[in-house]
């Protein structure tokens, strides 16, 4: 399987029960021989609100990438509604440097089984979906066997442990879209839909999935519900920094020794994610840039990156934690042809709802790759910036953000290179043929 | 249309998962599944499943254009998919894809004469720790090399 060899400044958690190198995913056996299941059984004696008060105590805050404290979100659901109130786990993990939903679906199944039961519990949800990226199909697999199993056993079905509620979960599989891992997105996909985003409000809590009231969150943020139950909201969020509670799975890759999915404390400083844990820049070359969570959120060049990787810290340096994805970039990292490459997946990713972003994303992916090509000018640096502050919060939903935020903090960080690439390629660059107008 | 008695018994659960009247839910999952089994899009599949599901062809049709995984021009027997996004480029992903082109002499969206393979330069499939990464089929790999990739496609050749 994938996860690392365990770091000491590790704090397991979420995967405290992997046993590594395990090679097969822990089963219903193992996880109950170790308090599994045992979260639901608790949440099972306790009133709808003391669940989610336990969860907002824990300060827990959506791991998908917008950050929302996830107890407040289960709040707005309003459980005297007499429609049904729908459950669903956001698994599509699309944005590029994000690979750790796949280690809880693939290491422990079960974890997010109980982490949904959890939240159906607190908003008095019968059902649930577990949408997975369809590219993702060995983990849709091992799901589905982890549900039979948990059905088979009683914990999901009619009479969950003999409880008299019913709750029931079963998978749902993308088919290849970024944009459906956007929450309403996610919904039209679920109904069968092109993945569009919805106008909001309504939100979910209100009107989610079938129209009917749905809470939306992470692979990662349920898994964490289990710990918060048994262990209590206030021993979660010690782990962390204030308002930024517990664990953080956290991807590391390009340009290092030691890239791969660590759980460390949130807050945990940025330089020693990338020097202790992820074992530093590789080939012995010097740290130029990070992207810290994940390709949406705007670059951090190598002197503003000794700063607590959380929320606020991020959100402070103008950056932001997103995803948990932190992308490491040596010396020698073209930062140019990075950003061209990044605007050709916005434009392709674009799901052309919305006129700015169909038709922005389009527009940076063809200027970018002038610059990258070395046929651009000064003037299309400049555009790029101007373009991408004209998409900034005009889009209907937040794919355009996603474009446009990299788009201006790479060419303001970074301006001298897509400026010397510029004037490279003119020296190197060869008259240009031309042609007489009229051939006598 | 027919589909294999296992898909069947999975198509009659999956409808099962959607709320009464809402079995439209069912369209993407069960497009996914009946490709792989049938190989592509046929009129004959999306025949089948507008009419299992109650939802019109142009629905289905809508729904296809979409999704990146559906498609209407039957794959190789094995198709091989490349990331180049960010975190493989970074590690070598793009030569990666290149030499995949070279070592099965097609291009992107494309298929060999014999059809055993078919290539496809894909966005980021979720596994950037162990850059950089392919699928064959649905079987990853991960930091995958020239050789590597030479290693397995010609394992996947000896086993036809």
């Amino acid at each position: 399987m994938l996860l690392n060899e365990p770091h000491p400044l590790e704090v397991k958690v979420l995967t405290r029960r992997y046993k590594y190198p395990q090679q097969d995913p822990i089963w219903l056996e193992q996880y109950v021989a170790d308090e599994g299941y045992d979260a639901i059984r608790k949440a099972l004696t306790m009133q709808p609100e003391e669940i989610i008060d336990e969860v907002k105590k824990s300060s827990l805050r959506g791991r998908g990438g917008a950050g929302f404290p996830t107890g407040l979100k289960w709040s707005f659901v309003d459980r005297k509604s007499p429609k049904p109130k729908y459950i669903v786990v956001n698994g599509d993990e699309g944005e590029p440097g994000t690979c750790k939903d796949r280690i809880i679906m693939g290491h422990e199944p079960h974890r997010l089984i109980e982490g949904c039961l959890v939240a159906g519990r607190a908003i008095g949800s019968n059902r649930g979906w577990v949408y997975i990226r369809g590219e993702y199909r060995e983990y849709i697999d091992i799901m589905d066997r982890a549900i039979q199993e948990a059905y088979d056993k009683g914990y999901l079905g009619d009479n969950v442990l003999g409880s008299g509620w019913a709750f029931h979960l079963s998978t749902h599989t993308g088919a290849g879209s970024y944009e459906c891992g956007e929450e309403s997105a996610l919904l039209e996909s679920l109904e069968g839909k092109r993945g569009n985003p919805r106008l909001k409000p309504p939100f979910p809590a209100t009107s989610g999935a079938f129209q009917a009231p749905t809470i939306v969150n992470n692979v990662e943020t349920y898994s964490a519900v289990p710990e918060i139950i048994l262990k209590g909201g206030e021993w979660f969020a010690g782990l962390g920094t204030p308002r930024n509670g517990g664990t953080r799975l956290v991807c590391l890759s390009g340009h290092l020794n030691r890239p791969g999915v660590y759980e460390v404390p949130l807050g945990m400083n940025m330089m020693t994610l990338i020097n202790e844990v992820g074992g530093g820049v590789w080939k012995g070359r010097k740290l130029k840039a990070v992207i810290p969570g994940g390709s949406s959120s705007p670059i951090l060049r190598a002197d503003e990156c000794d700063i607590p990787a959380d929320y606020d810290s991020l959100a402070k340096a103008g950056s932001m934690l997103g995803s948990g994805a932190t992308v490491v970039l040596d010396e020698t990292a073209d930062i140019v042809k990075v950003l061209a490459r990044l605007m050709a997946f916005y434009a392709h990713e674009s799901c052309g709802w919305c006129i700015p972003c169909r038709e922005g994303t389009t527009w940076l992916k063809k200027i970018m790759a002038r610059l990258d090509e070395g046929v651009g000018t000064k003037r299309d640096i400049d555009m790029v910036d101007q373009l991408a502050q004209g998409m900034m919060g005009r889009t209907f939903c937040a794919l355009g953000d996603a474009a446009a935020m990299p788009a201006m903090s790479y060419v303001r960080k970074f301006r001298e290179e897509f400026e010397a690439k510029i004037q490279s390629a003119q020296v190197f660059m060869p008259a240009p043929q031309t042609q007489p107008l009229v051939v006598l | 249309m027919t589909f294999s008695p296992e898909l069947e018994a999975k198509f009659a659960k999956m409808i099962q998962n959607y709320p009464a009247g809402r079995q439209k839910g069912a369209l993407i999952p069960m497009l996914l599944f009946a490709q792989d089994e049938v190989g592509s899009m046929t009129p004959e599949l999306l025949e089948e499943v507008s009419k299992r599901l109650k939802v019109k062809r142009v629905e289905i049709e809508e729904v296809i254009g979409y999704y990146t995984m559906l498609t209407r021009e039957p794959r190789g027997q094995h198709h091989v998919q490349i990331c180049t996004n960010v975190s493989c480029m970074l590690t070598g992903g793009e030569e990666l894809y290149q030499h995949a082109c070279k070592k099965l002499g097609i291009g992107n969206k494309q298929k060999t004469a014999d059809g055993q393979f078919s290539l496809e330069e894909v966005e980021c499939l979720g596994a950037c720790s162990w850059a950089p990464a392919m699928l064959i089929d649905y079987d990853f790999h991960f930091n995958v090399t020239p050789e590597k990739l030479d290693g397995l496609i010609e394992s996947l050749k000896k086993t036809q």
